[in-house]
Protein backbone atom coordinates (compact mmCIF):
# COMPACT_ATOMS: atom_id res chain seq x y z
CA UNK A 1 0.00 0.00 0.00
CA UNK A 2 2.71 1.76 0.85
CA UNK A 3 4.70 1.73 -2.48
CA UNK A 4 1.48 2.08 -4.71
CA UNK A 5 1.13 5.22 -2.84
CA UNK A 6 4.93 6.86 -3.49
CA UNK A 7 4.51 6.03 -7.11
CA UNK A 8 1.13 7.57 -7.12
CA UNK A 9 2.47 10.66 -5.64
CA UNK A 10 5.15 10.32 -8.20
CA UNK A 11 2.45 10.45 -11.06
CA UNK A 12 1.47 13.59 -10.22
CA UNK A 13 4.56 15.08 -9.73
CA UNK A 14 6.09 14.04 -12.78
CA UNK A 15 3.22 13.92 -15.53
CA UNK A 16 5.35 13.75 -18.83
CA UNK A 17 3.12 14.55 -21.79
CA UNK A 18 2.79 13.07 -25.67
CA UNK A 19 1.24 15.15 -27.93
CA UNK A 20 -0.96 13.89 -30.72
CA UNK A 21 -2.17 16.50 -33.59
CA UNK A 22 -4.66 14.75 -35.08
CA UNK A 23 -5.66 16.91 -38.25
CA UNK A 24 -6.36 20.43 -36.24
CA UNK A 25 -5.99 23.93 -37.58
CA UNK A 26 -3.20 24.78 -35.27
CA UNK A 27 -4.82 26.92 -32.92
CA UNK A 28 -4.58 24.52 -29.83
CA UNK A 29 -1.07 24.05 -30.76
CA UNK A 30 -0.23 27.42 -30.17
CA UNK A 31 -2.24 27.67 -27.02
CA UNK A 32 -0.33 23.98 -25.91
CA UNK A 33 2.92 25.77 -26.77
CA UNK A 34 2.24 28.46 -24.48
CA UNK A 35 1.92 26.30 -21.42
CA UNK A 36 5.83 26.03 -21.35
CA UNK A 37 6.67 29.71 -21.65
CA UNK A 38 8.19 31.73 -19.16
CA UNK A 39 4.95 33.54 -17.98
CA UNK A 40 3.18 29.86 -17.48
CA UNK A 41 6.37 27.15 -17.05
CA UNK A 42 4.31 24.26 -16.58
CA UNK A 43 7.96 22.48 -15.64
CA UNK A 44 7.29 24.17 -12.77
CA UNK A 45 4.58 20.87 -11.74
CA UNK A 46 6.99 18.38 -13.61
CA UNK A 47 5.41 18.67 -16.81
CA UNK A 48 7.43 17.50 -19.92
CA UNK A 49 6.64 17.17 -23.49
CA UNK A 50 8.18 14.19 -24.37
CA UNK A 51 8.80 12.67 -28.01
CA UNK A 52 7.72 8.86 -28.08
CA UNK A 53 4.38 7.57 -26.39
CA UNK A 54 6.22 4.96 -24.32
CA UNK A 55 7.63 7.68 -22.39
CA UNK A 56 4.42 9.56 -21.43
CA UNK A 57 1.54 9.14 -19.25
CA UNK A 58 -0.75 11.96 -20.48
CA UNK A 59 -1.91 11.60 -24.01
CA UNK A 60 -2.56 15.63 -25.24
CA UNK A 61 -4.68 15.16 -28.36
CA UNK A 62 -5.81 18.25 -30.00
CA UNK A 63 -8.03 18.76 -33.49
CA UNK A 64 -10.54 16.53 -34.69
CA UNK A 65 -9.65 12.89 -35.30
CA UNK A 66 -9.93 12.89 -39.02
CA UNK A 67 -10.07 9.16 -40.64
CA UNK A 68 -6.34 8.98 -41.81
CA UNK A 69 -5.51 10.28 -37.56
CA UNK A 70 -7.51 7.24 -36.55
CA UNK A 71 -5.47 4.38 -36.62
CA UNK A 72 -2.30 6.50 -35.57
CA UNK A 73 -4.11 8.12 -32.86
CA UNK A 74 -5.51 4.07 -31.41
CA UNK A 75 -1.51 3.14 -31.60
CA UNK A 76 -0.47 6.08 -29.70
CA UNK A 77 -2.86 5.31 -26.81
CA UNK A 78 -2.13 1.62 -26.91
CA UNK A 79 2.09 2.39 -27.50
CA UNK A 80 1.48 4.29 -23.79
CA UNK A 81 2.87 2.20 -20.60
CA UNK A 82 0.09 2.00 -17.40
CA UNK A 83 -1.25 4.46 -15.83
CA UNK A 84 -2.39 6.16 -18.31
CA UNK A 85 -4.88 9.12 -19.07
CA UNK A 86 -6.11 11.38 -21.75
CA UNK A 87 -6.43 15.45 -21.67
CA UNK A 88 -8.11 16.64 -24.95
CA UNK A 89 -7.57 19.96 -25.75
CA UNK A 90 -9.91 22.02 -27.64
CA UNK A 91 -13.54 21.40 -28.84
CA UNK A 92 -12.50 19.56 -31.62
CA UNK A 93 -11.28 16.82 -29.62
CA UNK A 94 -13.91 17.03 -27.05
CA UNK A 95 -17.10 16.52 -29.55
CA UNK A 96 -15.84 17.87 -33.04
CA UNK A 97 -17.07 21.54 -32.77
CA UNK A 98 -17.83 22.98 -36.41
CA UNK A 99 -16.79 19.37 -37.71
CA UNK A 100 -19.41 17.25 -36.07
CA UNK A 101 -21.08 15.59 -39.17
CA UNK A 102 -18.38 16.14 -41.48
CA UNK A 103 -17.62 13.68 -43.59
CA UNK A 104 -13.72 13.10 -43.31
CA UNK A 105 -14.02 12.47 -39.62
CA UNK A 106 -13.70 9.44 -37.25
CA UNK A 107 -14.84 10.95 -34.50
CA UNK A 108 -14.22 12.95 -31.16
CA UNK A 109 -10.81 11.28 -29.71
CA UNK A 110 -12.70 10.00 -26.93
CA UNK A 111 -14.89 8.03 -29.04
CA UNK A 112 -11.84 6.61 -30.84
CA UNK A 113 -9.26 5.83 -28.12
CA UNK A 114 -12.43 3.73 -26.25
CA UNK A 115 -13.07 1.77 -29.27
CA UNK A 116 -9.25 0.17 -28.27
CA UNK A 117 -9.63 0.86 -24.52
CA UNK A 118 -12.98 1.25 -23.31
CA UNK A 119 -11.43 2.05 -20.03
CA UNK A 120 -9.30 4.99 -20.93
CA UNK A 121 -9.46 7.94 -18.71
CA UNK A 122 -10.56 11.66 -20.39
CA UNK A 123 -10.50 15.13 -19.00
CA UNK A 124 -11.98 17.64 -21.77
CA UNK A 125 -10.99 21.09 -21.91
CA UNK A 126 -13.31 22.80 -24.05
CA UNK A 127 -12.69 26.19 -26.01
CA UNK A 128 -11.71 27.42 -29.58
CA UNK A 129 -8.76 27.81 -28.28
CA UNK A 130 -9.01 27.17 -24.96
CA UNK A 131 -6.59 29.38 -23.20
CA UNK A 132 -3.30 28.14 -21.39
CA UNK A 133 -4.75 28.46 -18.14
CA UNK A 134 -7.85 26.84 -18.90
CA UNK A 135 -5.08 23.74 -20.20
CA UNK A 136 -3.14 24.25 -16.92
CA UNK A 137 -6.64 23.24 -14.92
CA UNK A 138 -7.71 20.84 -16.55
CA UNK A 139 -3.84 18.95 -16.37
CA UNK A 140 -4.29 20.01 -12.45
CA UNK A 141 -7.52 17.87 -12.60
CA UNK A 142 -6.08 15.06 -14.60
CA UNK A 143 -3.58 14.61 -12.14
CA UNK A 144 -6.24 14.62 -9.01
CA UNK A 145 -8.05 11.44 -10.71
CA UNK A 146 -5.39 9.26 -12.01
CA UNK B 1 37.53 -10.98 1.93
CA UNK B 2 38.12 -7.45 4.44
CA UNK B 3 39.27 -5.64 1.03
CA UNK B 4 36.28 -7.19 -0.54
CA UNK B 5 33.73 -5.99 1.75
CA UNK B 6 35.55 -2.56 1.75
CA UNK B 7 35.57 -2.03 -2.16
CA UNK B 8 31.80 -2.98 -2.25
CA UNK B 9 31.09 -0.34 0.54
CA UNK B 10 32.89 1.74 -1.68
CA UNK B 11 30.81 0.68 -5.23
CA UNK B 12 27.76 0.91 -2.95
CA UNK B 13 27.23 3.56 -0.77
CA UNK B 14 29.85 5.99 -0.62
CA UNK B 15 31.01 7.29 -2.74
CA UNK B 16 29.69 5.07 -5.68
CA UNK B 17 26.18 4.39 -6.16
CA UNK B 18 24.09 5.70 -3.40
CA UNK B 19 26.18 8.86 -3.06
CA UNK B 20 26.63 8.79 -7.06
CA UNK B 21 22.98 8.88 -7.10
CA UNK B 22 21.89 10.97 -5.24
CA UNK B 23 24.69 14.02 -6.40
CA UNK B 24 23.84 13.10 -9.75
CA UNK B 25 19.81 13.71 -9.19
CA UNK B 26 21.03 16.42 -7.67
CA UNK B 27 23.10 17.95 -10.55
CA UNK B 28 20.50 17.34 -13.21
CA UNK B 29 18.43 19.55 -11.14
CA UNK B 30 20.95 22.14 -11.23
CA UNK B 31 20.63 21.39 -15.15
CA UNK B 32 17.01 21.87 -15.68
CA UNK B 33 17.27 25.23 -13.32
CA UNK B 34 19.88 26.82 -15.18
CA UNK B 35 18.45 26.11 -18.29
CA UNK B 36 14.81 27.40 -17.07
CA UNK B 37 16.70 30.62 -15.60
CA UNK B 38 18.19 31.30 -19.14
CA UNK B 39 15.18 30.70 -20.13
CA UNK B 40 13.33 33.36 -17.58
CA UNK B 41 11.14 30.65 -16.41
CA UNK B 42 10.97 29.21 -12.83
CA UNK B 43 12.17 25.75 -13.74
CA UNK B 44 11.67 22.82 -11.30
CA UNK B 45 11.69 22.13 -7.57
CA UNK B 46 14.99 20.53 -6.21
CA UNK B 47 13.07 17.45 -6.36
CA UNK B 48 11.87 17.17 -9.05
CA UNK B 49 14.47 14.19 -10.74
CA UNK B 50 14.25 12.15 -7.95
CA UNK B 51 10.02 12.01 -8.52
CA UNK B 52 10.70 11.37 -12.05
CA UNK B 53 12.93 8.18 -11.65
CA UNK B 54 10.20 6.90 -8.48
CA UNK B 55 7.38 7.69 -11.26
CA UNK B 56 9.33 5.67 -14.07
CA UNK B 57 9.82 2.83 -11.46
CA UNK B 58 6.03 2.89 -10.67
CA UNK B 59 5.15 2.44 -14.31
CA UNK B 60 4.62 -0.52 -16.54
CA UNK B 61 7.25 -1.88 -18.29
CA UNK B 62 6.66 -2.48 -22.18
CA UNK B 63 8.50 -5.39 -24.23
CA UNK B 64 7.85 -4.47 -28.03
CA UNK B 65 7.17 -7.81 -29.94
CA UNK B 66 9.82 -7.68 -32.38
CA UNK B 67 12.56 -6.76 -30.04
CA UNK B 68 15.40 -9.18 -28.49
CA UNK B 69 13.82 -8.95 -24.97
CA UNK B 70 16.72 -10.41 -22.38
CA UNK B 71 18.97 -7.71 -24.05
CA UNK B 72 16.32 -5.11 -24.53
CA UNK B 73 16.02 -5.08 -20.60
CA UNK B 74 19.78 -6.51 -19.60
CA UNK B 75 21.38 -3.57 -21.09
CA UNK B 76 19.97 -0.67 -18.86
CA UNK B 77 21.71 -2.58 -16.17
CA UNK B 78 25.09 -2.79 -18.10
CA UNK B 79 24.99 1.05 -18.59
CA UNK B 80 24.06 2.00 -15.09
CA UNK B 81 27.12 -0.60 -13.09
CA UNK B 82 30.04 0.89 -15.68
CA UNK B 83 28.48 4.37 -14.80
CA UNK B 84 28.47 3.58 -10.75
CA UNK B 85 32.09 1.87 -11.05
CA UNK B 86 33.57 4.98 -13.45
CA UNK B 87 32.21 7.19 -10.87
CA UNK B 88 33.22 4.85 -8.07
CA UNK B 89 37.04 4.78 -9.33
CA UNK B 90 36.63 8.76 -9.99
CA UNK B 91 36.14 9.56 -6.59
CA UNK B 92 38.13 7.25 -5.05
CA UNK B 93 41.33 9.11 -6.53
CA UNK B 94 39.82 12.73 -6.00
CA UNK B 95 39.28 11.81 -2.00
CA UNK B 96 42.42 9.84 -1.91
CA UNK B 97 40.38 6.94 -0.20
CA UNK B 98 42.40 4.21 1.14
CA UNK B 99 43.05 1.00 -0.61
CA UNK B 100 46.01 2.48 -2.79
CA UNK B 101 46.08 3.66 -6.12
CA UNK B 102 43.35 1.53 -8.21
CA UNK B 103 42.00 2.61 -11.59
CA UNK B 104 43.66 4.25 -14.05
CA UNK B 105 42.60 7.17 -16.40
CA UNK B 106 42.10 4.72 -19.62
CA UNK B 107 40.00 2.31 -17.30
CA UNK B 108 37.66 5.21 -16.14
CA UNK B 109 37.31 6.32 -19.82
CA UNK B 110 36.85 2.90 -21.22
CA UNK B 111 33.68 2.69 -18.62
CA UNK B 112 32.91 5.99 -19.48
CA UNK B 113 31.97 4.64 -22.75
CA UNK B 114 30.27 1.45 -21.81
CA UNK B 115 26.76 3.66 -20.86
CA UNK B 116 27.30 4.72 -24.76
CA UNK B 117 27.88 1.15 -25.76
CA UNK B 118 24.65 -0.38 -24.12
CA UNK B 119 22.49 2.53 -25.39
CA UNK B 120 23.38 1.64 -28.82
CA UNK B 121 22.84 -1.65 -28.17
CA UNK B 122 19.82 -1.15 -26.28
CA UNK B 123 18.73 1.35 -29.36
CA UNK B 124 19.25 -1.75 -31.78
CA UNK B 125 17.71 -4.26 -29.79
CA UNK B 126 14.33 -2.93 -29.38
CA UNK B 127 14.00 -3.41 -32.96
CA UNK B 128 12.55 0.17 -33.68
CA UNK B 129 13.56 1.32 -36.92
CA UNK B 130 14.02 4.94 -35.49
CA UNK B 131 16.29 3.36 -32.50
CA UNK B 132 18.26 1.81 -35.06
CA UNK B 133 18.76 5.44 -36.36
CA UNK B 134 19.75 6.59 -32.87
CA UNK B 135 22.13 4.09 -32.31
CA UNK B 136 23.84 4.08 -35.55
CA UNK B 137 23.88 8.07 -34.42
CA UNK B 138 25.11 7.60 -31.42
CA UNK B 139 27.68 5.37 -32.85
CA UNK B 140 29.28 7.62 -35.28
CA UNK B 141 29.45 10.02 -32.52
CA UNK B 142 31.22 7.59 -29.95
CA UNK B 143 33.70 7.68 -32.72
CA UNK B 144 33.88 11.11 -33.23
CA UNK B 145 34.87 12.35 -29.34
CA UNK B 146 36.73 9.13 -27.82
CA UNK B 147 39.84 10.51 -29.99
CA UNK B 148 40.03 13.65 -28.70
CA UNK B 149 38.93 13.16 -25.50
CA UNK B 150 41.91 10.76 -24.49
CA UNK B 151 44.24 13.07 -26.14
CA UNK B 152 42.89 15.93 -23.84
CA UNK B 153 43.35 13.89 -20.73
CA UNK B 154 46.85 12.89 -21.96
CA UNK B 155 47.94 16.50 -21.72
CA UNK B 156 48.04 15.76 -18.22
CA UNK B 157 49.73 13.32 -17.78
CA UNK B 158 52.58 14.48 -20.52
CA UNK B 159 52.53 18.35 -19.29
CA UNK B 160 55.85 19.46 -18.18
CA UNK B 161 56.38 21.40 -15.00
CA UNK B 162 59.25 23.08 -12.97
CA UNK B 163 59.60 22.15 -9.74
CA UNK B 164 62.40 23.02 -7.37
CA UNK B 165 64.51 23.57 -10.50
CA UNK B 166 63.67 20.41 -12.13
CA UNK B 167 61.96 19.74 -15.18
CA UNK B 168 59.18 17.19 -14.48
CA UNK B 169 55.80 15.45 -15.58
CA UNK B 170 53.35 13.53 -14.25
CA UNK B 171 53.94 10.28 -16.41
CA UNK B 172 51.34 7.85 -14.93
CA UNK B 173 47.92 7.27 -15.92
CA UNK B 174 47.12 6.04 -12.38
CA UNK B 175 44.22 9.31 -11.44
CA UNK B 176 45.77 8.97 -7.43
CA UNK B 177 49.27 10.13 -9.14
CA UNK B 178 48.03 12.59 -11.44
CA UNK B 179 46.21 14.34 -8.25
CA UNK B 180 49.68 13.81 -6.36
CA UNK B 181 51.61 15.72 -9.22
CA UNK B 182 48.88 18.06 -8.97
CA UNK B 183 49.18 18.73 -5.06
CA UNK B 184 53.47 18.59 -5.69
CA UNK B 185 53.19 21.05 -9.09
CA UNK B 186 50.23 23.10 -9.22
CA UNK B 187 47.00 21.92 -11.51
CA UNK B 188 47.29 21.23 -15.04
CA UNK B 189 44.94 24.15 -15.24
CA UNK B 190 47.20 26.95 -14.33
CA UNK B 191 48.82 26.30 -17.99
CA UNK B 192 47.65 27.10 -21.22
CA UNK B 193 48.17 23.83 -22.60
CA UNK B 194 45.52 22.94 -19.65
CA UNK B 195 43.32 25.53 -20.23
CA UNK B 196 43.55 24.39 -23.76
CA UNK B 197 42.58 20.52 -23.12
CA UNK B 198 40.17 21.44 -20.54
CA UNK B 199 38.43 22.99 -23.41
CA UNK B 200 38.24 20.08 -25.43
CA UNK B 201 37.08 18.12 -23.09
CA UNK B 202 33.83 20.20 -22.19
CA UNK B 203 33.25 19.84 -25.56
CA UNK B 204 33.85 15.71 -25.72
CA UNK B 205 31.35 15.71 -22.35
CA UNK B 206 28.88 17.59 -24.18
CA UNK B 207 28.65 14.94 -26.57
CA UNK B 208 29.16 12.29 -23.97
CA UNK B 209 26.15 13.83 -22.29
CA UNK B 210 24.44 13.41 -25.23
CA UNK B 211 23.28 16.99 -24.93
CA UNK B 212 22.36 20.05 -27.50
CA UNK B 213 24.49 21.18 -30.05
CA UNK B 214 25.58 17.00 -29.85
CA UNK B 215 22.44 14.98 -29.29
CA UNK B 216 21.83 13.72 -32.55
CA UNK B 217 21.23 10.51 -30.87
CA UNK B 218 18.18 11.31 -29.05
CA UNK B 219 16.75 14.18 -31.07
CA UNK B 220 13.45 14.00 -29.86
CA UNK B 221 12.18 16.35 -32.74
CA UNK B 222 13.41 14.36 -35.60
CA UNK B 223 14.04 10.35 -34.28
CA UNK B 224 11.75 11.11 -31.12
CA UNK B 225 14.82 9.85 -28.65
CA UNK B 226 15.93 7.49 -30.49
CA UNK B 227 18.10 4.94 -29.31
CA UNK B 228 15.48 5.01 -25.81
CA UNK B 229 12.42 5.29 -28.27
CA UNK B 230 10.90 2.07 -26.60
CA UNK B 231 11.89 1.68 -23.43
CA UNK B 232 9.23 2.14 -20.84
CA UNK B 233 9.13 1.86 -16.79
CA UNK B 234 12.20 0.96 -14.79
CA UNK B 235 14.39 0.33 -18.04
CA UNK B 236 13.71 3.84 -18.84
CA UNK B 237 14.34 5.07 -15.21
CA UNK B 238 17.73 3.24 -15.12
CA UNK B 239 18.59 5.22 -18.36
CA UNK B 240 17.71 8.12 -16.59
CA UNK B 241 19.42 7.44 -13.73
CA UNK B 242 22.96 6.54 -15.56
CA UNK B 243 22.91 10.02 -17.10
CA UNK B 244 22.61 11.13 -13.51
CA UNK B 245 25.49 9.45 -12.47
CA UNK B 246 27.68 10.16 -15.64
CA UNK B 247 26.15 14.23 -14.66
CA UNK B 248 28.39 13.61 -11.63
CA UNK B 249 30.81 11.44 -12.92
CA UNK B 250 32.02 13.45 -15.93
CA UNK B 251 32.57 17.15 -14.00
CA UNK B 252 34.65 15.26 -11.10
CA UNK B 253 36.53 13.41 -13.84
CA UNK B 254 37.51 16.61 -15.45
CA UNK B 255 38.10 18.90 -12.23
CA UNK B 256 40.33 15.85 -10.76
CA UNK B 257 42.29 15.42 -13.94
CA UNK B 258 43.21 19.03 -14.51
CA UNK B 259 42.13 20.97 -11.10
CA UNK B 260 43.84 18.58 -8.71
CA UNK B 261 41.60 16.48 -6.11
CA UNK B 262 39.82 17.25 -3.03
CA UNK B 263 41.85 18.77 -0.01
CA UNK B 264 40.20 17.25 3.21
CA UNK B 265 39.46 20.34 5.33
CA UNK B 266 35.87 22.31 4.70
CA UNK B 267 37.31 25.22 2.56
CA UNK B 268 39.07 22.55 0.45
CA UNK B 269 35.67 20.40 -0.15
CA UNK B 270 33.87 23.56 -0.79
CA UNK B 271 36.38 24.92 -3.59
CA UNK B 272 35.87 21.24 -5.10
CA UNK B 273 32.55 21.56 -4.84
CA UNK B 274 32.44 24.91 -6.74
CA UNK B 275 34.61 23.19 -9.71
CA UNK B 276 32.56 21.21 -10.32
CA UNK B 277 29.36 23.22 -10.06
CA UNK B 278 31.58 25.65 -12.03
CA UNK B 279 32.40 22.99 -14.80
CA UNK B 280 28.67 22.00 -15.00
CA UNK B 281 27.41 25.45 -15.05
CA UNK B 282 29.71 25.78 -18.50
CA UNK B 283 28.04 22.63 -19.62
CA UNK B 284 24.38 23.64 -19.71
CA UNK B 285 25.33 27.41 -20.97
CA UNK B 286 26.74 25.86 -23.70
CA UNK B 287 23.79 23.30 -24.43
CA UNK B 288 21.00 25.89 -23.49
CA UNK B 289 23.06 28.28 -26.24
CA UNK B 290 23.63 26.30 -29.15
CA UNK B 291 21.50 24.28 -31.49
CA UNK B 292 21.84 20.69 -32.78
CA UNK B 293 24.25 19.97 -35.59
CA UNK B 294 24.08 17.01 -38.01
CA UNK B 295 25.73 14.31 -37.41
CA UNK B 296 28.42 14.45 -40.30
CA UNK B 297 28.98 18.02 -39.21
CA UNK B 298 29.27 16.98 -35.53
CA UNK B 299 31.94 14.22 -36.88
CA UNK B 300 33.84 16.62 -39.15
CA UNK B 301 33.67 18.96 -35.97
CA UNK B 302 35.25 16.35 -33.85
CA UNK B 303 38.16 14.94 -35.84
CA UNK B 304 39.02 18.32 -37.16
CA UNK B 305 39.01 21.26 -34.94
CA UNK B 306 38.65 19.42 -31.77
CA UNK B 307 41.35 16.71 -32.33
CA UNK B 308 43.41 19.32 -33.59
CA UNK B 309 43.21 21.57 -30.82
CA UNK B 310 44.03 18.30 -28.41
CA UNK B 311 46.98 17.98 -30.40
CA UNK B 312 47.99 21.78 -29.78
CA UNK B 313 47.68 21.12 -26.18
CA UNK B 314 49.62 18.39 -26.53
CA UNK B 315 52.33 19.95 -27.67
CA UNK B 316 52.03 22.70 -25.81
CA UNK B 317 52.39 20.63 -22.54
CA UNK B 318 55.32 18.66 -24.02
CA UNK B 319 56.87 22.47 -24.40
CA UNK B 320 56.27 23.61 -20.93
CA UNK B 321 53.36 25.71 -21.42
Amino acid sequence: MAATSIFARALKRSPWVFHVGTSGCNNCDIEIADCLTPRFDVERFGVRLVGSPRHADVLLVSGPVSLACRRPLQEAWLEMPRPRAALLVGVCACSMGGYRDAYGVAGPADKVIREVDPDAKFIYVPGCPPKPETIVAGLVRLLGEM
Amino acid sequence: MDRLGEWLLFYLVFPGAIFTVALGLAMSWLDRKVSALVQWRRGPSPSQPFWDVVKLLGKEVVVPEPSWAAGFLAFPFVAFAAATLAATLTWHAALGLPGGAVGDLVVVVYLLSIPSLAVILGGAASGNPLGAVGSSRDMKLVLGYELPLMIALLVAVFQRRTVDGQEVSAGTLSLAGLVGFQDAAGAVLHRPSGVLALLVALVCCLAKLGWVPFDQAEADTEIAEGALIEYSGAPLALFKLTQAVLLAALPVLLVTVFWGGVEATAAGIAAFAAKVALVLVLLVLAKNTNPRVRIDQALRFFWGPVTGLAVVALGLARMGL
